[in-house]
């Protein structure tokens, strides 16, 4: 990689320990992928906590933060894996949640904002078409890349910071202009009135090209989806295809046309995705016992609008005994749905809304999987249906009003 | 020589192992016991099998930010692989694995399957962008 003087001077340890060997890393990297140079960046995003990290990275964070590691850029953190309200409830190891008190604490003290939160690009902030950024998880990349046209790669914890410490990143990737043109074309024709539709979309398309470079793009939508469409395709785009970015023809910034969306290339694949394809996804699903004991809103949080629309559906009803329901949000938006009152009507029914945290990165869930004697995981969150697959958990997804059902009646179809 | 797969990029020191060959993607996250190193995820194609120590040859990845920390703790619990070796990968695989210094490389000629199975011997040197077969199994 072709380096500035400043670079230089941050390789050579005059900007700290901590810098240079940041930099050395972000080089290696770089190095890989065939990167030139670096580009600046206005904004970072980590996942940071103890299920991920283990023991090796909390003792690499410690020293970090022992040796004065402190970011120059705004960065954020991502749900993490305890709400300390319920970590006893949910009977979660003590020893643990003092470890992910510790992680705040470190993260803090490295200049870090502990949002703990999964959707920082509806509550936190929102990059401008074509501002560099470093952000992980993979919903928050896609999301960037697509619909708001900024650039970023997946970038794992150490990535982050070491950016946020530089106050750069790699050019490769999605910083790249040629990188971000459609590889293939998705005709939509289906009805897509759900968040699961959105999600179901998002998994057939990424199961058949699991690519971190492929780029779908999107056209024949029958109406402009929200954010909260967007959030689903592009968070199950992500968990099935490992996709970093899509286009959506007069949706999305960088596809006013399906020729500029395509830049030339020659799709490799056309999809078509009608009513039955979004049909079939629901009735894939093997029900095993049909039990119907825990049903879950996350992955990711939910905004303040799905918090109102859940309210809504949950309104003077009661879960069913002996199924469960959680919710995750950010801290932000559960404050401002206490505020609004949709965290009463849900909580009157019974269900549980933790914040901070993302159902699946929950610590000790294969434990509490055990403990509760879950065997089917419903949601309408085409992502958490495919990411807590190592948990054991048998998993189904349902459109958000059929999960309520189920929720409320015990019954599941 | 008994066959060798050159790879078209390449990280870290050159190391020796049993090979896992996969035909299906991975991900620490969707797939991996991180606590034991097994792959636990139902109906994976190698679900049950201990990625501890091996050569894993993996047609994709799946995911995921958490390889960014992942492969580190894996290493510190003394159960991670060897090597992993992809046909397409994504960044954050690269990232978990420069930051654990364990050996990743992407893009494979010809083919893993066509020349490999599981429990052969391999040699993976980052530095040729090669992967020898030393011995076959059994």
């Amino acid at each position: 990689m072709r380096l500035t003087a400043e670079e230089q001077a941050m390789l050579e340890g005059r900007h700290g320990e901590p810098v240079r060997e940041a930099i050395r890393y972000q080089i290696e990297v770089g190095d890989f992928w065939g990167a030139e140079r670096f580009v600046p960046i206005t904004n970072a995003h980590m996942m940071g906590d103890i299920e991920v990290m283990g023991d090796g990275g909390f003792g690499w964070l410690r020293r970090a933060c022992e040796q004065q590691a402190r970011c120059t850029i705004p960065i954020t953190t991502n749900a993490r894996c305890f709400d300390f309200g319920f970590a006893e409830r949910l009977g979660q190891d003590p020893g643990e949640a003092a470890k992910e008190r510790s992680i705040i604490r470190f993260l803090r003290e490295m200049n870090v904002a502990t949002t703990d939160t999964c959707i920082n690009y509806q509550t936190i902030y929102q990059p401008h078409l074509g501002e560099h950024v470093a952000w992980g998880d993979t919903g928050t990349v896609i999301y960037a890349n697509s619909v708001f046209g900024a650039r970023s790669n997946f970038e794992g914890g150490p990535a982050v910071l070491s950016a946020a410490l530089t106050g750069r990143t790699p050019e490769y990737g999605f910083h790249l202009e040629r990188h971000r043109k459609g590889t293939l074309v998705v005709h939509l024709d289906a009805q897509l009135d759900d968040l699961a539709d959105w999600g179901a979309v998002g998994k057939i398309v990424g199961e058949r090209h699991q690519n971190y470079f492929a780029v779908p793009v999107f056209v024949g939508a029958r109406r402009a989806p929200v954010a909260d469409e967007l959030k689903h395709l592009g968070a199950a785009l992500a968990s099935y295809g490992s996709m970093a970015m899509f286009h959506m023809i007069g949706v999305t910034p960088e596809a006013p046309s399906l020729e500029a969306a395509l830049g030339g290339n020659k799709p490799v694949d056309e999809i078509r995705i009608d009513d039955g394809a979004i049909e079939r996804v629901y009735s894939g699903y093997d029900l095993k016992d049909r039990s119907a004991s825990l049903v879950v809103f996350s992955g990711p949080q939910l905004s303040l609008l799905e918090m109102k629309s859940l309210g809504a559906m949950l309104r003077g009803r009661t879960l069913h005994p002996g199924t469960q329901v959680f919710v995750t949000t950010s801290h932000g938006v559960k404050s401002a749905a206490r505020e609004l009152g949709y965290l009463a009507e849900i909580d009157a029914a019974g269900a549980t809304v933790l914040e901070g945290v993302c159902f699946y990165i929950l610590q000790n869930l294969s434990q509490m999987r055990v403990r509760n004697g879950w065997t089917n995981l419903i949601s309408n969150s085409a992502k958490i249906v495919n990411i807590i697959g190592a948990h054991r958990f048998n998993t189904i997804l349902r459109r958000t009003r059929d999960c309520v059902e189920i929720a409320c009646t015990g019954k599941l179809h | 020589m008994l066959a060798t797969i050159r790879l078209q990029r390449a990280f870290g020191p050159v190391v020796e192992g049993e090979a896992i060959v996969s035909a299906e993607g991975f991900s620490p996250r969707y797939d991996l016991d991180r606590w034991s190193g097994v792959i636990t995820k139902p109906g994976h194609k190698l679900e049950g099998t201990s990625l501890r120590d091996k050569i894993c040859f993996f047609p994709t990845a799946k995911g995921g930010i958490a390889a960014g920390w992942a492969f580190f703790d894996l290493k510190h619990k003394g159960i991670a692989p060897k090597a992993l070796v992809f046909g397409v990968t994504n960044p954050v695989m690269v990232q978990g694995a420069v930051f654990a210094n364990i050996t990743i490389s992407e893009g494979w000629l010809p083919h893993p399957a066509e020349v490999l199975k599981t429990g052969d011997w391999v040699r993976v040197d980052p530095q040729r962008k090669l992967i020898e077969l030393l011995r076959r199994a059994g």
